[in-house]
């Protein structure tokens, strides 16, 4: 077959899967960083004092309103020019130079562009926890503190299980954008092989099966959280329905 | 002697090929990031070097030319799929390309150059370069260079998608040296403002033997497809004729002081 030579993708094993490790790190670690700060951070955001939520409602109006990959370009390019910050790395300051490497950059791109979904999410979910369960626990004698630990949060994070399955999708596929600053992941790797070989086909399309085969754990696994946390969310199935 | 006969038609066949199509109208591409040779002018049309080589060959020719923009790293695939006739972009004549495409003779000669800060003992070799990060442009020469030679052997090659990016983290600090055409960085980095400081270290490469310059190719041609006989007979033909009638000097004058043709 002159269109599609195999040889190209096995002679190019080891970097394929070089990079897809480089995408399930970026991936995993953007997402639990988002996950961990978005938690606090969607409580504060339905807080009714504005001088609270006012500013993170600000954080995730620039950063759902800007494209991840300009984000990106931002911070890895755009910090990198500035005079003061090539005077900091000149002077081996180290909390700086944390914006010289490639992958830091890609990272807190990648968390803070989660986080703002996540946050958002989070937030439209704990409005969405029914006030007789909120009512109920203050009946109950629990301070503030105790409802939000015990019944808001629980209650809301199993309602955002479905669309937070939505934004681990996104975020794999969106990762592929970590090759336009030199990190070599998934994409990187294929587009490597592609102009070394000249074989767009051979190259993408073995990429596109991997990228596939990790959608598909990640369902899966999805499936399994849903069945787990939001079974008694669930329509009656028809057995329990007869007696 | 049934081969050399059938050769000898085949041949015959694509010499009369060359009146047989008329190529009136020629679809070109270039880059539009490597000046001089190519850029985007303040219109937004390409311009340079390669831009008016090409325009001076439809000229002698008498074709139309049109210009296509392409991204590097897809311009053989685009070629191959028909999106443009010829890729006058700066690209060198390599082994690996032609397993694709067929070149014209070349149009200017181009070593690769190790670039860095002035003064840095580096040059552009293996023990040189241990433990650096050497940048380059992903899918060019250099780049094949650095990964067929330095890759994985203790030098980190970090590859962009376009030279400019490549420049941006030489000029911040993120990668040690740059590894790329010397003409693209005279005329892209070296020359300009951004440039001062930064010089080229060591020799120019043009291959130190056969295999080097497999790697690093003849010069820089026009890239056609393979069935395309008939184009590539034509603008070689042009291209001589440039170079006879003085056209070929003007162009390159507006642009360089010295000789890019080599020899």
């Amino acid at each position: 077959m002159e269109w599609f030579d195999p040889s190209v993708i096995s002679g190019s094993l080891p970097e394929f899967w070089r990079g897809l490790w480089m995408t399930v790190q970026l991936t995993v670690f953007s997402l639990a960083v988002g996950f961990a700060l978005a938690i606090p951070l969607s409580v504060a955001r339905v807080s009714r004092n504005p001088w609270v939520s006012r500013p993170i409602s600000a954080y995730t109006y620039f950063f759902r309103g800007t494209p991840m990959l300009v984000q990106l370009l931002l911070i890895y390019y755009g910090v990198g020019q500035s005079e003061w910050m090539q005077q900091q790395w000149e002077s081996g300051n180290s909390f700086w130079l944390l914006f010289r490497d490639a992958y830091f950059c890609t990272m807190l791109a990648f968390s803070l562009n989660t986080c703002a979904y996540q946050l958002e999410m989070f937030a439209g979910a704990i409005r969405n926890v029914p006030h007789g369960e909120v009512e109920a626990a203050e009946a109950m004698g629990m301070t503030r503190y105790t409802v939000l630990r015990r019944i808001v949060l629980p209650s809301a994070l199993r309602r955002a299980i479905p669309p937070l399955s939505n934004e681990v999708i996104l975020m794999l596929q969106g990762s592929a954008i970590a090759s336009a600053v030199t990190l070599v992941d998934l994409t990187g790797a294929a587009r490597n092989v592609y102009s070394r070989h000249y074989a767009p086909f051979e190259a993408f399309i073995f990429a596109g099966l991997l990228y596939l085969a990790v959608t598909f754990v990640l369902v899966g696994l999805f499936r399994f959280a849903e069945s787990h946390w939001l079974a008694h969310l669930q329509p009656r199935s028809a057995s329990a329905q007869k007696d | 002697m049934k081969k050399m006969l059938l050769l000898s038609a085949l041949l015959a066949l694509s010499a009369a090929g060359v009146s047989a199509k008329d190529w009136t109208e020629i679809r070109m591409a270039s880059e539009g990031a490597y000046p001089p040779f190519n850029e985007i002018g303040a219109n937004g049309a390409l311009k340079g070097f390669d831009i008016d080589i090409g325009n001076a060959l439809c000229a002698e020719m008498k074709a139309k030319c049109t210009w296509v923009k392409q991204e590097w790293d897809g311009m053989i695939p685009a070629l191959m799929a028909r999106k443009f006739d010829a890729i006058v972009a700066s690209m060198s004549i390599t082994e690996e390309r032609k397993a694709k495409v067929d070149f014209t003779n070349k149009y200017y000669a181009s070593p690769v150059v190790l670039i860095a800060k002035n003064g840095l003992p580096l040059r552009p070799e293996l023990a040189s370069l241990k433990g650096k990060k050497v940048a380059v442009q992903r899918g060019t020469v250099s780049d094949n260079f650095a990964t067929k030679y330095w890759d994985g052997k203790g030098v980190e090659v970090v590859r962009y998608g376009k030279q400019d990016e490549a420049y941006l983290d030489l000029k911040s600090g993120r990668v040690d040296a740059i590894f790329a055409d010397y003409w693209e960085a005279y005329g892209g980095f070296l020359t300009k403002p951004e440039g001062a400081g930064y010089s080229v270290l060591g020799e120019q490469l043009y291959g130190k033997n056969a295999e080097e310059r497999a790697v690093i190719g003849e010069g820089i041609g026009i890239a056609v497809r393979k069935k395309d006989q008939d184009l590539k007979a034509q603008l070689n033909k042009a291209l001589a004729a440039v170079r006879a009638n003085g056209k070929y000097e003007e162009i390159r004058k507006k642009y360089f002081t010295m000789d890019i043709y080599g020899n």
